[in-house]
C-alpha cells in the first residue's frame, strides 16, 4: 500500500515572537476593557485604524477575532446560531461566526490568552471597502453595546484612483473626527496622526519586503505561513511593536535565503493563493501540498495590508488613497493586472483561486478572470471551492483530488 | 496466449471499486467491477483475485499495480496513486490519440479533462459540491421513480415527449419528479428529463472542444444519454470499449510506465 507520507517544513523561530506579540495586544485590550481605559474602538481589517490610534483608543479587529475562530475549527459550531436570528448561511461566514460565538458566550481568546469575553466598544468604525457585511455586523455589534458605529463607505469597481475618490473618501475619513473627539473626550492632535500614519507605512513597508522574500527560489516563506504572520500588519498598524517584531522576521527570512533554505523540503513547483484562506485546513493544506512538492508562496489575501501610498505629512488624502487602492475594491482589469505582476516577480508555476461559497468580494474567479489570466499568460490555474470559516462548505478529498491532479498536470507540461 | 508480465490498474470509486490488467502489449486481458462497499481494501483484492482469473494468471505475473479513485490509498496491494484525473486522462488517450475533452460521470463526481494533442492535460473541473449530474442523482431518482436502476436507459429511450426538470438542486428535481408523477406524465418522460438534467448540469462545467470522448459507469450503463449529448453538442461523442474501466485502464498504463515518482 502507498505510504501516508508527513512533509517537512521548516519552522520559523520568529513565530514565537509573533505569538507573543498577538498575545500582549490582547491581553492590553483585555486590561484596558476591565479598567474601562483607554477606551476602546472596533475596527475593520481595513479600516483607518491610524485616526483611532491617534486617539489613544486601543483597537480591536472582529475580522481577526473570527479568523481566530476559524483557525481553532470552532467557527462551524457557531455559525448556526447567527444563522438562526437572521443571517443566512450564504453571507459572510466571519460575521455570522463572530455574531453566533458572541451569542453562545465563547471566544477562541479564552483558551490561547484565557481572556473570558471580547472587550466591550466604546465606538466601532467600519469602512466598507471589505464588503458591506462589516457594516452590518458592526452595527449588530453596535445596538448590542449601546455604543456608536461610524464608517466609511468605499467606491467598488474601481479603475484609475482619481482625486475625486479620493477627495470623497478623505472628507469621510476627517469627518469621523469630531464623533471621534467626543467619545474619546479630547482634541484631534493632527501630529498624532502623523506618527501613526508614518508607523503603519513603516510596518507596511516591512510587511511587503517579508512577502517579496517568497521571490526567491527556493522561497523562505509559504503563504499558509504568512497567513499567520500578518497579525501584527493588521491589528498593530500604526503601532511601533508591530515594525519591532516584523524586523525580527525579515532578518531571519533573509538569513534563510542567504543560507539558501527554502520553506518547504525540494520545492519544485512555486504557487500562487488567491482569495481567502481556509482558516480549519491552514496546516492540513500546507501540508497537502508541501507533500507534493509546491510551495504555495504568494498571495493577494497577505499582500493587501500593504499600503505603500501612506505619507505621513498628507494624512487624510494618503489614507484615502492607500484604502482606495486596495485590490479588494479594484475594477477587474486592474485586478488581473496587479495578478500578472505578481506571477512574474514571484515566478510562479500555477495559480489556486479559492471561490469562498460566503465571500464573494475575496472570490476573484466567478466572472471568468482565470480563463483571461490562463489566455494571457499561459499559467494554468485550479479553482477550490470551500470557505473560510465554515467548514460545511467543503471537501476535504476533493480538495486532495483536485489538488493533487494540479500538480501532476504541472509536471506533465513540465515533461 | 498472455505474455507475462502484466500490469494492474484498481480505480476505488465511492461507487463501484474497478480492476484492469493489462498485458505488456497493452491488450486488456483481465477485468472487474464491483460494488465499492465499506471494506475498500478486501473488495479491490476480491476484483483482483477475479480479473487475474478471467487472464488466467496468478499474482507472480504482476509488475507493478497503480490504484486511483477515492480509496486510492487502500489498496495494499498498490505499490503508487494517481489522481482519477489524471488516470481518466491516460486511459483516454490511450483509445483515442487526438485532442479530447473528456466527460467522466461517475457515481460521486463527474469531470471534465482537456487534453491537447500530446495527451497532456490543458485544464480539468470536476463537479461541485452537489449531487446534480452525478450517478448519485440517478440513484436517487431510480428510487422516488420506484424503477430499477439499470431499467432507465431503457425507458429513456422510448420517450416521446420529455419532461423538462429545472432545478439545479437534486433534492429540489425530486420534488419536481414526484410534481409531474401526480400531474400524470409517463415515466418515460421523466427519465429522458432526468437524463437531460444531468447534461445541462454536465455542459455547464466547461466548454467542449472539437473531440468528445464520455467515459465512467453512468455512461456505461446509460447509452442513450451518449446520443442525447450528441443531440445537444451537434456532433458525434467517442466512448471506449468499456467506459467504466478507463480510470482503471489509465492506472494500468500508469503501472506501466513504471516510474513510481510524481517528479
Amino acid at each position: 500500500m502507498p505510504e501516508e507520507k508527513k512533509a517537512v517544513r521548516k519552522k520559523i523561530a520568529a513565530a514565537a515572537d509573533l505569538n507573543n506579540f498577538m498575545r500582549d495586544y490582547y491581553l492590553e485590550l483585555d486590561a484596558a476593557a476591565q479598567k474601562g481605559t483607554p477606551k476602546i474602538a472596533w475596527c475593520t481589517s481595513v479600516g483607518p485604524a491610524e485616526i483611532l490610534r491617534a486617539f489613544g483608543f486601543q483597537v480591536y479587529f472582529p475580522e481577526t477575532h473570527s479568523a481566530m475562530l476559524g483557525a481553532t475549527r470552532m467557527a462551524t459550531e457557531f455559525i448556526p446560531e447567527a444563522n438562526a436570528i437572521g443571517y443566512s448561511p450564504d453571507i459572510c461566514s466571519y460575521l455570522t461566526a463572530d455574531i453566533g460565538a458572541f451569542l453562545k458566550g465563547v471566544t477562541p481568546l479564552e483558551k490561547a490568552f484565557n481572556i473570558k469575553r471580547i472587550p466591550r466598544p466604546d465606538v466601532l468604525v467600519f469602512n466598507t471597502n471589505q464588503c458591506r457585511d462589516v457594516q452590518d455586523w458592526f452595527s449588530w455589534y453596535g445596538e448590542k453595546f449601546k455604543a456608536p458605529v461610524l464608517g466609511v463607505h468605499t467606491y467598488r469597481g474601481v479603475g484609475e484612483v482619481t482625486d475625486k475618490h479620493i477627495f470623497s473618501i478623505a472628507k469621510q475619513l476627517e469627518a469621523l473626527i469630531p464623533p471621534l473627539e467626543k467619545i474619546a473626550g479630547k482634541k484631534f492632535q493632527l501630529d498624532a496622526l502623523k506618527r501613526t500614519v508614518a508607523l503603519s507605512r513603516e510596518c507596511s513597508e516591512l510587511w511587503k519586503k517579508i512577502l517579496d522574500t517568497a521571490a526567491a527560489k527556493p522561497s523562505p516563506i509559504t503563504f499558509f505561513d504568512g497567513t499567520t504572520l500578518m497579525g501584527p500588519a493588521v491589528v498593530g498598524r500604526g503601532t511601533q511593536k508591530a515594525v519591532d517584531v516584523y524586523q525580527i522576521l525579515l532578518s531571519e527570512l533573509e538569513q534563510r535565503i542567504e543560507k539558501g533554505e527554502g520553506a518547504i523540503e525540494d520545492e519544485k513547483f512555486r504557487i500562487y493563493w488567491d482569495g481567502m484562506p481556509v482558516w480549519g485546513r491552514l496546516s492540513a493544506h500546507a501540508q497537502l501540498f508541501s507533500l507534493l512538492k509546491a510551495n504555495v508562496l504568494a498571495s493577494t489575501y497577505c499582500n493587501s495590508w500593504i499600503f505603500s501610498a501612506l505619507d505621513p505629512e498628507d494624512p487624510f488624502n494618503s489614507m484615502a488613497r492607500a484604502y482606495t487602492e486596495l485590490f479588494i475594491v479594484r475594477a477587474d482589469d486592474v485586478k488581473e493586472t496587479y495578478i500578472k505582476n505578481m506571477l512574474k516577480f514571484f515566478k510562479v508555476d500555477g495559480i489556486i483561486y479559492h471561490d469562498a461559497k460566503t465571500c464573494p468580494n475575496n472570490s476573484n474567479c466567478r466572472y471568468g478572470m482565470p480563463q483571461r489570466l490562463e489566455k494571457q499568460t499561459g499559467i494554468p490555474s485550479l479553482t477550490l471551492n470551500g470557505d473560510l470559516n465554515d467548514l460545511r462548505l467543503l471537501s476535504d478529498e476533493q480538495t486532495r483530488t483536485n489538488v493533487e491532479a494540479f500538480i501532476e498536470q504541472l509536471q506533465e507540461h513540465r515533461g | 496466449m498472455i505474455t507475462e508480465p502484466v500490469y494492474v490498474g484498481v480505480d476505488v470509486g465511492a461507487s463501484r471499486t474497478k480492476v484492469a490488467v493489462l498485458d505488456a502489449s497493452k491488450n486488456l486481458v483481465g477485468y472487474d467491477v464491483q460494488k465499492s462497499g465499506t471494506d475498500f481494501m478486501a473488495t479491490a483484492r476480491q476484483c483482483l483475485e477475479r480479473s487475474l482469473q478471467m487472464a488466467g494468471l496468478n499474482e507472480s505475473a504482476i509488475a507493478n499495480a497503480v490504484s486511483t479513485g477515492y480509496g486510492r490509498t487502500n489498496v495494499s496491494f498498490a505499490r503508487d496513486t494517481r489522481t482519477e484525473i489524471g488516470c481518466h486522462a491516460v486511459g483516454c488517450y490511450h483509445y483515442f490519440p487526438m485532442a479530447i475533452t473528456i466527460i467522466d460521470i461517475g457515481g460521486q463526481d463527474n469531470k471534465v479533462i482537456k487534453l491537447d494533442e500530446k495527451g497532456r492535460r490543458t485544464s480539468f473541473k470536476m463537479n461541485r459540491k452537489c449531487a446534480a449530474g452525478t450517478g448519485t442523482f440517478l440513484e436517487e431518482m431510480s428510487a422516488r421513480l420506484g424503477i430499477p436502476l439499470e431499467g432507465m436507459n431503457y425507458l429513456a429511450t422510448h420517450s416521446t415527449d420529455m419532461v423538462k426538470l429545472g432545478s439545479f438542486c437534486t433534492v429540489f428535481s425530486a420534488t419536481e419528479v414526484l410534481e409531474n408523477i401526480r400531474r400524470g406524465k409517463k415515466i418515460e418522460d421523466i427519465v429522458k428529463g432526468v437524463f437531460f438534467s444531468m447534461i445541462r448540469r454536465v455542459l455547464e462545467m466547461d466548454s467542449m472542444t472539437q473531440n468528445v470522448v464520455m467515459t465512467g459507469g453512468v455512461v456505461a450503463h446509460n447509452l442513450y444519454m451518449v446520443r442525447m449529448m450528441e443531440e445537444i453538442i451537434e456532433r458525434s461523442i467517442q466512448v471506449p470499449e468499456k467506459p467504466q474501466l478507463t480510470g482503471a485502464i489509465g492506472a494500468a498504463l500508469y503501472a506501466m510506465g513504471g516510474s513510481s515518482e510524481r517528479d
